[in-house]
């Protein structure tokens, strides 16, 4: 790891960064211990008792606090476009948000649009992160849509660029969302290479029928959106997801565990086996999907995220259980901030509000609130799910998400006294609408360290502009891929050896009954299909070039198998 | 043949004239929705008023040979039958007449001991002390059990795959059902893709008139959903009796409905009142196996189950169950053959969703196993879908649930193709046709599983042989149920015996029982279809032809209560707000997020480049439609143009 040889202009301020972490208690995933943390060059060079450091370090003392690795925020959209229009919160404002609540490294989700290149998406969003974000980044990159041509570009992205997690769609129909076909090719590709899938896991033909029913019922507000997007949807995605990945022998990440169908739904297929993670966000954590159906459109229309909150009021509690008894595996925001007058757009029609809510800020505070400071969880847990859990599935291990010598200095003291009152007012993010107004919260940062410097003390920050690196991750981490590998040697199939069977073959009639005649005349006005007619005209002419519904498998799919029965025109029937 | 013709017309023109349709005779009159048999108690001398005007319509349709019946119709036609009467004169009667005696009645709901009078192949009295024509065959049943016959709710005996057709059709299939013990069968009418479904159902039923032996009723199997259905769908369901329709999930480019489909069909059958089947498993997942199997050089039959594990089928259960309840559209999933499936429509049912699971006899009775046997005829005779799973201890499950209510109805599944027929798959298993025999075993197999071994009681095995499925499909209470009005469907049951299931022996053509050498404790030991005897002493006597389409009324009402009233309650309602009247980001009408030229989606054979059809659509136009207009993924696109004065944005949901 030889990051710190980057040419970044801010990096000789950084090495001359000398600290000591005087009398905390450090808190790992797996254990506690007072020790003292000596940081040098951006690292974290010794822990220990008594010491020795050089002369003229400047010494931070800790008092007892708890000295914890800097929270890893899996999942933020800074730049996601939508219809054109960036988020608010772009890098600058959302790794300064971050900072401020004591994660002092995101994982931002590229995402491009149909059509267009992934390694030119990544770069885009890699440049604008380099020259804006304040903390430590990398990216997932999302894949619009499945084709042959991406494969090359998705190894290049892996093997060069250093991307070990890609998001695939199972929602928004007609745009980004895959079919089951196409996921187990997906899968299947992204396992050879190593890499984590994502899954946004919706069903998104059932929520398009949904839409156009409310949307006819003359349900336009945000209400709409949460009634479109049923918690079964949500469930029945994620059971199909993972029933995918289990047939692959490959892992899968459900980013935005909304509901708690999802959520047992996950359980459930760990306790199977599985290997299947599942990330809650802040929103979920820490707030339900009533407020959908507030008065005040601005605010209902702040809430509209995909898969919506959870009407049930119970869905925090539970999703807080989850994640302290292991179930749940990692903690991330979906920041995605929109302004109002941008949410307005949809102001007559739900489909159209962009859909993004705030919570990198909240993120760790409400972890520690909901769960660690009502008993349902202990330090070390909240460790692991707001940071080591996310380092290792996306192998940053153990450069992130612990505190132990070599390990880079993000370093937070955390505060679990510290009370303060979430408001749009005092919040770093460029939303003028925060969803957990007023909501007060327990347990913040005291101190933020992002590569070995001071960014966050005594509620002022200073973060500078740019300082953040972009970190690369490995394909194939151990937490996700060794019981997979292990999995693949044991599972080779084997088919039965047996004699040639000899006895009568049935000759099929060469003409099969059901090439069928032309419909008859009920057929509706729409469509009506006699299947004979494209033929003729396959053989005839040839179209030039591919065709747009190249992309349906049905024509492809037909396989012509020519026994010794002497049958012509059999499809397979699978 | 000419007695068979002979006693259609007879039926025919009695139903005529009593209806002037051909829609059933109304056998309620006597009963209602749960005729008691109580009624039946007190009721022992006939009513002959009530009776007598349709012997006379009826009388007038025979030859009148036994004509001085007139006013003594009291003991009608005294033609005595010798205890050994001639078989022939089967065909030429409506029905015998019978008295059953000494009997234990099993309704599902209760038993009792009580006699049974039988007449024109209607249960015309129950109870004790009847009295009746002289002359009339008494059938001894002390100790054995009185049953309504069986219905076996999926059977394919006409459904051709890839051009083959089952080797046992209406007439075996039926033969079989009848020898062991059902007297209703439910096929599935497989609607290939392109035709019409009332021509496809008009041949299933003139082939079924032809040749079937029981009572029938049909299923439609819709392969290719369209919203153009919707007429046909609606003949179909009021004036054609089918309230019942199945969508694959399974056989991807094929049969396959996608998600959308299936929920725009679910919609229209609820308005409609019919029942949603679903083949559940995942087409797409066992596609891509299929071909990874045939890849790794897996041909045999063994490649079956590997591409169709049990997940594959608890998905597609789940995703459909999530559909319907969506929907709120009454399920019935076809041939639950896993733990795990099982599982699933159990839990679903407790949370309230209405949906219904069908065990079959392959998978009550025998596990999947059998192939890896080293013998491929075997291992080839238990292709099916979704395969019988490898587990064994899942009949054991399936029928424990079938005891405690969670799956409701057991049918058979019943698509037998002879070896030969199987062995055009031998190369590939994906050419194996699929399907498995159980016609026949189906009520044994529920018997000795289930009833022997104390899991169930008697009441529960008549429901789950026979009333579930008449609730269901709505022919309660003409059949499903021993009452007075009731069709004269009755097995004679002899929970004492046993049989051993061979090939050898079984009714039907195929070289090969999947059940072959099973003993199975529970038989039939007399088989009443229609007031005739088919079944006596192991002999089977059954007319070709003798069995009459049973339609089906829409809207059940074990099912459609609850739908309806989840109907009115679900109800979204909007919030009424002041309007927003704040600043709307202005969006500058940017290209970039229209989706561009559909890339490929995938498919597997690299001949690619997002293409130029648009060029081709406009300049010239194929004649009439083309082979993908079904999918609704091109018309389902809406393009909103909001006042911020975009243009071309498809709404991003």
């Amino acid at each position: 790891m030889s990051e710190t040889g980057n040419e970044e202009n801010s990096i000789p301020l950084l090495t001359n960064e000398r600290l000591l972490i005087k009398g905390g208690r450090v808190v790992n995933d797996d254990q506690s211990f007072y020790a003292d943390v000596y940081i040098e060059d951006g690292l974290i060079k010794q822990v220990g008792d008594n010491l020795v450091v050089p002369e003229g370090v400047k010494v931070i003392e800790a008092n007892g606090r708890m000295v914890i690795p800097g929270g890893i925020d899996v999942n933020t959209c800074l730049m996601k476009p939508f219809l054109g229009m960036q988020p608010v919160d772009d890098f600058l404002q959302g790794t300064r948000a971050a900072l401020a609540g004591g994660t002092t490294m995101i994982i931002d989700h590229v995402t491009p649009q149909p059509g267009e290149s992934l390694l030119e998406a990544f770069e885009h969003w890699q440049e604008a992160a380099d020259k804006k974000a304040c903390c430590d980044y990398s990216l997932h990159v999302d894949i619009p849509q499945w084709n042959e041509n991406i494969k090359d570009e998705l190894e290049l992205l892996v093997q060069d660029k250093g991307i070990n997690s890609f998001q695939v769609y199972m929602a928004y129909k007609d745009v980004y969302q895959m079919t089951d076909s196409q996921l187990y090719e997906a899968f299947t590709f992204l396992k050879q290479l190593g890499a984590v899938v994502l899954v946004h896991a919706e069903n998104g033909d059932l929520i398009a029928q949904e839409q156009r029913k409310i949307l006819g019922m003359g349900i336009t507000g945000p209400e709409g959106h949460p009634l479109s997007r049923p918690e079964e949807v949500e469930a029945e995605a994620v059971f199909r997801a993972i029933t995918l990945g289990n047939r692959v022998n490959c892992p899968v990440y459900i980013t935005k565990v909304m509901s708690k169908s999802a959520a047992d739904t996950i359980t459930q297929a760990r306790r199977k086996g599985s290997v299947v993670f599942g990330e809650p966000i802040t929103a979920s954590l820490a707030s339900d999907g009533s407020h959908y159906w507030s008065k005040n459109w601005a605010k209902a229309a702040a809430y509209v995220t995909s898969p919506p909150l959870s009407p049930d009021p119970t869905t925090p509690d539970h999703l807080h259980t989850l994640l302290a008894c292991g179930d749940l595996q990692v903690v991330g925001s979906s920041h995605c901030a929109y302004s109002t007058s941008q949410k307005a757009i949809g102001k007559d029609d739900f489909t159209l509000i962009p859909e993004g809510i705030n919570g990198v800020e909240e993120r760790m505070g409400f972890v520690w609130d909901k769960a660690v400071a009502m008993g349902k969880m202990d330090e070390n847990q909240f460790v692991a799910v707001t940071s080591t859990n996310a380092a290792k599935i996306f192998n940053l291990y153990p450069r992130k998400g612990r505190i132990a010598v070599d390990s880079d200095a993000d370093i937070v003291i955390w505060d679990p006294d510290s009370v303060k009152t979430i408001t749009a007012k005092l919040q770093q993010s460029g939303a003028e609408y925060n969803i957990f107004e007023g909501v007060e919260c327990r347990g913040g940062p005291a101190l933020v360290l992002s590569q070995g410097q001071v960014v966050y003390a005594e509620g002022k920050l200073h973060a500078q502009q740019g300082t953040g690196r972009f970190i690369q991750r490995k394909p194939f981490p151990d937490y996700a891929y060794q019981r997979v590998k292990f999995r693949n040697q044991v599972k080779n199939k084997q088919g039965v050896t047996r004699g040639v069977y000899d006895g009568p073959v049935y000759d099929v009639a060469p003409t099969p009954k059901y090439i069928t005649p032309a419909p008859s005349a009920k057929t509706s006005p729409t469509s009506h299909q006699p299947p004979p007619i494209r033929n003729l005209h396959q053989s005839n002419f040839s179209l030039s070039g591919a065709q747009i519904d190249d992309n349906v498998p049905r024509r492809s799919g037909h396989r012509i198998v020519a026994p010794p029965g002497g049958r012509s025109n059999i499809t397979s029937l699978g | 043949m000419s007695e068979k013709r002979c006693s259609q017309e007879d039926d025919c023109s009695s139903l005529l004239s009593r209806l002037g349709s051909d829609s059933p005779r109304p056998r309620m009159k006597f009963g209602g929705m749960f005729c008691n048999v109580e009624g039946a108690f007190e009721n022992k001398t006939l009513n002959f008023e009530s009776f007598s005007p349709q012997m006379q319509r009826h009388r007038a349709t025979r030859t009148q040979t036994h004509s001085q019946d007139g006013g003594e119709a009291a003991r009608g036609q005294t033609v005595v039958f010798p205890s050994g009467h001639a078989r022939e004169t089967y065909g030429k009667r409506e029905g015998d007449r019978l008295i059953i005696k000494g009997g234990k009645i099993v309704n599902d709901d209760q038993s009792f001991y009580a006699d049974v009078y039988v007449e024109d192949g209607i249960i015309k009295q129950i109870g004790e002390n009847l009295i009746v024509p002289a002359g009339v065959k008494t059938v001894d049943a002390y100790g054995q059990l009185v049953i309504p016959g069986g219905i076996d709710a999926n059977t394919n005996l006409h459904a051709s795959q890839k051009g083959l057709h089952p080797a046992d059709d209406f007439y075996q299939g039926t033969r079989a059902a009848l020898s062991g013990g059902t007297t209703t069968i439910m096929d599935h009418v497989l609607v290939e893709p392109g035709t019409s479904l009332l021509s496809a159902f008009d041949q299933w039923k003139e082939a079924a008139e032809q040749r079937a032996c029981c009572d029938f009723s049909f299923h439609l199997d819709i392969t290719r959903w369209h919203e153009g259905l919707f007429e046909e769908l609606e003949i179909l369901i009021k004036d054609k009796g089918v309230n019942s329709f199945l969508f694959f999930m399974a056989y991807k480019d094929k049969y396959q409905s996608s998600d959308s489909q299936l929920y725009e069909a679910f919609g229209v059958l609820r308005d409609l009142g019919a029942i949603a089947q679903v083949h559940a498993e995942n087409g797409d997942i066992i596609d891509e196996e299929q071909k990874k199997l045939l890849f790794l050089g897996i041909s045999g039959p063994e490649g079956h189950v590997l591409s169709h594990p049990e997940e594959v089928e608890t998905e597609a259960v789940y995703r459909a169950i999530t559909i319907a309840k969506q929907a709120n559209c009454p399920l019935y999933v076809t041939k639950v053959m896993s733990k795990p499936a099982a599982d699933i429509i159990a839990k679903a049912r407790k949370k309230g969703i209405v949906v219904y699971g069908e065990p079959i006899t392959a998978c009550l009775a025998t596990d999947g196993s059998h192939y890896w046997s080293k013998d491929w005829a075997t291992a080839a005779a238990f292709v099916m879908s979704p395969p019988l799973n490898p587990d064994p201890a899942t009949p054991q499950y399936l029928n424990s649930l079938l005891a405690c209510g969670d799956l409701q109805v057991t049918s058979s599944a019943h698509a037998s193709f002879s070896t030969a027929q199987k062995a055009v798959g031998k190369d590939d298993f994906t050419l194996i046709p699929e399907g498995t025999n159980g016609i026949e075993e189906r009520m044994s197999v529920v018997w000795d599983r289930a009833v022997s071994t104390g899991k169930m009681d008697e009441n529960e095995f008549v429901a789950v042989t026979s009333t579930n499925a008449a609730k269901l499909f709505n022919i309660y209470p003409r059949k499903g149920r021993i009452a007075v009005g009731c069709d004269a469907d009755i097995v004679i049951w002899n929970p004492k015996e046993t049989r051993t299931v061979s090939a050898t022996t079984h009714k039907l053509t195929v070289e090969v029982n999947i059940l072959e050498g099973l003993e199975l404790r529970g038989i039939a030991s007399m088989v009443i279809s229609g007031g005739r005897v088919v079944l006596e002493d192991g002999e089977l006597n059954v007319t070709e032809g003798s069995g009459r389409f049973i339609p089906r009324k829409a809207f059940p009402d074990t099912i459609y209560r609850r739908i309806k009233a989840r109907s009115k309650m679900a109800e979204a309602r909007g919030v009424p707000r002041g309007s927003y009247d704040g600043p709307v980001h202005d969006v500058i009408s940017m290209t970039k997020s229209v989706p561009p030229t559909p890339t490929t989606r995938g498919a597997p054979c690299p001949k690619i480049q997002p293409g130029p059809r648009n060029l081709h659509q406009s300049g010239f136009t194929l004649a009439g439609a083309q082979i993908d207009d079904h999918i609704p993924r091109r018309s389902a696109q809406r393009i909103v143009a909001p006042p911020g004065g975009r243009s071309n944005i498809t709404s991003l949901s």
